[in-house]
C-alpha cells in the first residue's frame, strides 16, 4: 500500500517516484523541484517541520538500492519532513550529479534549513541556491576540501610510539 | 610594499584577506553606521563607533562547551547575536563510516555526552530497522528505564549549569550531588559512568545485575528530594524570577519554522513529545504526562525540565514494577555474540564471536531515518547501508544543532546578561552540535 | 624564573620549599572543558569528589588568573589556535594537565578533525588517561602534579629540555601568525 502523501506528491510533481523504505514513505524528486516540493508539503500537506537535510556520497558503494525510473548519481540530498497534525513523516530524496553539485535551498520555505545546509556545503561541497549565508560552519574557514566526500582522506594517522623529544 | 598607504584602504584589504566570521560580520550591513570590532588590540581612539562586535567564547565559563557567540552590542544591549559553532567538530560521521555496525555505538555515544543512552538507542534502532530485527521485550524495557534515568541525569545537569550561569552558584553543587547518584547507578548497571556503550544492536550488552530494583528506587527517592529542594530554592525566588520571567521569549511559529524540538518547543505551549506521538519503546504501556508550559521564556523552560525529572522518575518506578523476564538481547547469531562461557565449549561459538568482533555483520542495502526524544529534543539517525559491514552514511540529526537557531529569535534586543541566560536555557551540548 | 638568581644555600632551599608549598596548595585551574571530560572535571570539583580540599575549587575563567590548564576533551582543528592563545595568556608558572585520551593522543578519533594529542600545541606536564577518566583518576593526576611541584621536578625539566617539554620541533622556521592589530 503506497503512502497517501507520497501519492499526492507524485501526482503534483510528475516525474517523481514514490518508494517504500522499511515501512517509511520516500519520494524521489527532480532536484530542480526540491524547494517547490517543500513548499507544497508545508502549505498543502501540513508538514510543519523540516526534520533534517543531509547528503550522501555513493562513490564507493558496494551495492546500491535501485529504484525504477531514478537515475543514480554520485550525491543524494535527503530531506526528512514531519507533520505534527497528521503525525507522519515523509522523506524526499533527489539525485545530485558530481559535475554540477547544486540544489535549490530550502531556507525560503523553512528557516531551520540554514544550519544543516551550511553543514552539507561544508562537508560535501554541494551548494544551495538562495541560501542567505552559505559559508563553512564546522571546519575552519580556510580549510581546503570537503571532508565527508569519499575521496577526501580521513587523515588517519598511523599509530606509532612517538620518540621522546626531550632527554630526561 | 609601500610604507605610505591610506589606513582605511589598508583596513579594507586586511578585512578582505581575513576569512574568519568576525571579518565577515564587519563587512555585512550593520544596524548602525559605525562599527568597531573588538579584536584584542589597542582601541583606535579617533574611530570609536556606536556599536561594537564582540566575541563571547569559545572559551568562557558561561557557554555550554565551546560555543562562540558574536554579538553586536550597543552598551549592554544586544542588537544582533550569531552563534559560531565547529569548535568541537570531531569528524564522527566520517569515523562512523570506517567503523563496523558493532563498533558504531562507541562512536555515536560520545556525541550528546550528557545523554549517551539516547545516541546509542537511536543508532541501534536505525540498524535494527535496516536488519529487520525484533528486540525482545525485556531489552526494550531495560532501554526505556535507562533512557529515562538518563533524562533525569541530563536535566539535573541542566539545573546545575543553568543555576550557576544565572547566578545561583550553589545550584551547581546541588545538581551534581543528585547527578552523582544517577552516575553511580549507571556504573553499577553498565560498568561506566558516562559513554556507556551499553545499548547495542539487538538489545543491551548485559543483563541487569542483582539488586537493581532497590538501587533504582533509592535513586528515584534521592532525586525526588533534590527536586523538591531546587523548587523551594528557585521557583518563588524573586531574584530568579526577575532574571528569567519574560526573558528569551519564543513563539510556537518561530520554533516550528526553525525545526526546534524538545523542551524549547514544549515551553511555547505545543505539547509534542515523540514518546507519546510515535513511541519507539513501550511508552504506550506506561502512564506519564507530557509536560508543557505556555510562555516560552527561560523560567518556563526551567520549570518544564524540573517537572520532566519528576515524570521520568514516575516512568522509572513503573519500569521497576513491570519489568518482564526474558532475553536481554535478540537470539540471532548474526547480531549477538555468544555468551562467554560457550566460547570455551563450542567451536562454532568461538568462530561467531571472532567474526562478529573483527568483521561485524553485514546489512542489506537500504536507508532509514529513525527519531527518538532525547532530553534536548528530536534526535534522529539517518543511515544508508550497502550490503557491507560498514555504513555508507551515518548521520545523526542532533537536536542542539537546530535548537541553536533559536538564539537569534530569543536573543535579539536583549541584554548581555540575558544572552547568558538564554543560551543556558537552550541547553546545547556542543558534542552533538558539531559532531 | 626569579629563584635562579638567588644563591643556593640552606636558607634559600627552605625558601624554595615554602614557595613550592604555596604554589601547589593553591593551583587555580582555568576553565577549559571542551567535551565529555568536562563533565567529569566538573564532577571532580563538585561536592562528592571535592577539589576544594586541595585549594582548587576556584575555576578561573580568565587565563591571567589561572595556574593550571586542564585540557578536558577533544581539541578540534578550529579550537587549536584558541587553545594556544589561552595558554600563552596564562602567566608563569603554569602547568598543563591533558585529561582524557582525546587530549593526550587523539583518543578514538584518529581522523582529520582532531589534533592527535594536545602536546603538539602546548607542553603537557601530566597525562590522565581514560574515556572519560573518572574523578578519582583525575585527582590522581592532580596529586601527581602537586608532587612534582613539591619536588621542583617540573620546572627543572622544562629548563633543561631543548623544546621546553613540548613535542614542538623548534628546528623549523616558525610560521608568522597574523593577529588582528
Amino acid at each position: 500500500m503506497t503512502d497517501e502523501v507520497a501519492t499526492a506528491v507524485v501526482e503534483r510533481f510528475p516525474g517523481s517516484i514514490a518508494a517504500d523504505s522499511h515501512g517509511q514513505a520516500v519520494v524521489y524528486v527532480d532536484r530542480a523541484a526540491l524547494a517547490d516540493v517543500a513548499r507544497y508539503l508545508r502549505d498543502e500537506e501540513q508538514f510543519t517541520m523540516l526534520a533534517d537535510v543531509t547528503a550522501v556520497d555513493h562513490l564507493l558503494d558496494g551495492s546500491r538500492i535501485e529504484i525504477d525510473g531514478v537515475t543514480p548519481e554520485r550525491f543524494e540530498i535527503v530531506a526528512n519532513f514531519l507533520s505534527h497534525a497528521r503525525n507522519r513523516r515523509v522523506r524526499i530524496i533527489c539525485e545530485v550529479p558530481e559535475h554540477e553539485p547544486t540544489v535549490p535551498s530550502l531556507t525560503g520555505v523553512y528557516r531551520g534549513a540554514n544550519f544543516p545546509e551550511r553543514e552539507t556545503f561544508d562537508l560535501y561541497g554541494i551548494t544551495f541556491d538562495g541560501h542567505p549565508d552559505l559559508a563553512r560552519i564546522l571546519m575552519p574557514d580556510d580549510w581546503k576540501g570537503h571532508p565527508l566526500r569519499k575521496d577526501d582522506p580521513s587523515a588517519r594517522v598511523p599509530v606509532t610510539f612517538k620518540g621522546d623529544p626531550s632527554p630526561r | 610594499m609601500s610604507d605610505v598607504r591610506d589606513p582605511k584602504e589598508e583596513e579594507e584589504l586586511r578585512l578582505e584577506r581575513q576569512t574568519d566570521e568576525g571579518a565577515q560580520e564587519l563587512r555585512r550591513p550593520t544596524r548602525t553606521r559605525e562599527v568597531v570590532i573588538a579584536g584584542g588590540g589597542m582601541w583606535p581612539e579617533d574611530e570609536l563607533g556606536d556599536t561594537m562586535i564582540i566575541n563571547m567564547g569559545p572559551q568562557h565559563p558561561s557557554t555550554h562547551g565551546v560555543l562562540r557567540l558574536m554579538m553586536e552590542l550597543d552598551g549592554e544591549d544586544v542588537l544582533r547575536i550569531k552563534p559560531v559553532v565547529g569548535y568541537l567538530h570531531t569528524g564522527m560521521e566520517k569515523t562512523g563510516e570506517e567503523l563496523t555496525y558493532v563498533q558504531g555505538c562507541t562512536n555515536v555515544t560520545r556525541m550528546d555526552y550528557a545523554a549517551p543512552f539516547s545516541n546509542e538507542l537511536v543508532y541501534s534502532l536505525a540498524v535494527e530497522k535496516l536488519l529487520d530485527v525484533e528486540v525482545p521485550p525485556r531489552a526494550q524495557w531495560i532501554r526505556m528505564m535507562l533512557c529515562e534515568l538518563n533524562r533525569m541525569s541530563s536535566h539535573l545537569l541542566f539545573q546545575a549549569t543553568n543555576g550557576m550561569d544565572i547566578g545561583a552558584v550553589s545550584m551547581m553543587l546541588y545538581g551534581w550531588r543528585e547527578r552523582e547518584e544517577c552516575l553511580r547507578l549507571f556504573e553499577f548497571i553498565t560498568g561506566l559512568r558516562m559513554n556507556h556503550n551499553y545499548i547495542r544492536v539487538g538489545g543491551v550488552a548485559a543483563d541487569l545485575p542483582d539488586g537493581w530494583e532497590q538501587r533504582v528506587l533509592d535513586v528515584c527517592d534521592v532525586v525526588a528530594a533534590g527536586v523538591a529542594e531546587y523548587d523551594e530554592l528557585l521557583t518563588q525566588n524573586p531574584i530568579w524570577r526577575e532574571r528569567t520571567v519574560g526573558v528569551g521569549v519564543i513563539t510556537t511559529e518561530e520554533c516550528l519554522e526553525r525545526s526546534i524540538t524538545g523542551p524549547i518547543l514544549r515551553s511555547t505551549g505545543f505539547a509534542w513529545d515523540l514518546r507519546k506521538s510515535q513511541p519507539y519503546l513501550p511508552y504506550d504501556e506506561i502512564d506519564f504526562d507530557v509536560v508543557y508550559t505556555e510562555n516560552g521564556d527561560v523560567f518556563d523552560r526551567y520549570r518544564l525540565r524540573l517537572q520532566e525529572i519528576t515524570e521520568s522518575a514516575k516512568i522509572v518506578r513503573q519500569c521497576v514494577e513491570k519489568m518482564p523476564a526474558g532475553d536481554f538481547r535478540v537470539q540471532d547469531k548474526k547480531v549477538t555474540p555468544p555468551p562467554r562461557a560457550r566460547i570455551d565449549e563450542s567451536m562454532e561459538a568461538l568462530i561467531h564471536h571472532f567474526k562478529l568482533f573483527t568483521e561485524g555483520f553485514r546489512v542489506a542495502p537500504g536507508e532509514t531515518y529513525v527519531a527518538i526524544e532525547s532530553p534536548r529534543g528530536e534526535i534522529g539517525c539517518y543511515m544508508v547501508s550497502d550490503g557491507s559491514g560498514k555504513p555508507v552514511r551515518m548521520h545523526i540529526r542532533g537536536p542542539s544543532f537546530y535548537n541553536l537557531q533559536a538564539i537569534d529569535a530569543m536573543g535579539t534586543d536583549s541584554l548581555v546578561a540575558d544572552a547568558v541566560a538564554i543560551v543556558s536555557s537552550i541547553d546545547p551540548i556542543m558534542g552533538e552540535v558539531d559532531r | 624564573m626569579g629563584l635562579d638568581q638567588v644563591p643556593h644555600n640552606f636558607v634559600t632551599a627552605r625558601l624554595e620549599d615554602v614557595v613550592r608549598w604555596g604554589r601547589r596548595n593553591s593551583v587555580f585551574p582555568a576553565t577549559f572543558g571542551l567535551a565529555c571530560c568536562a563533565l567529569e572535571m566538573m564532577a571532580t570539583g563538585a561536592a562528592h569528589y571535592d577539589l576544594a580540599r586541595f585549594g582548587m575549587e576556584v575555576f578561573r575563567a580568565s587565563p591571567r588568573q589561572a595556574d593550571l590548564m586542564i585540557v578536558a576533551g577533544r581539541v578540534s582543528q578550529k579550537m587549536a589556535p584558541v587553545l594556544r592563545q589561552v595558554y600563552d595568556q596564562m602567566v608563569e608558572p603554569k602547568w598543563v594537565i591533558s585529561m582524557g585520551v582525546c587530549a593526550s593522543s587523539g583518543g578514538m578519533f584518529n581522523n582529520y578533525a582532531i589534533v592527535q594529542g594536545v602536546d603538539q600545541i602546548v607542553p603537557v606536564d601530566v597525562y590522565v588517561p581514560g574515556c572519560p577518566p573518572g574523578p578519582e583518576t583525575l585527582m590522581h593526576g592532580i596529586l601527581t602534579l602537586h608532587e612534582q611541584i613539591r619536588t621542583g621536578e617540573l620546572l627543572r625539566r622544562r629548563e633543561g629540555s631543548p623544546t621546553g617539554g613540548a613535542g614542538i620541533d623548534l628546528g623549523r622556521e616558525p610560521v608568522p601568525v597574523e593577529l588582528s592589530s
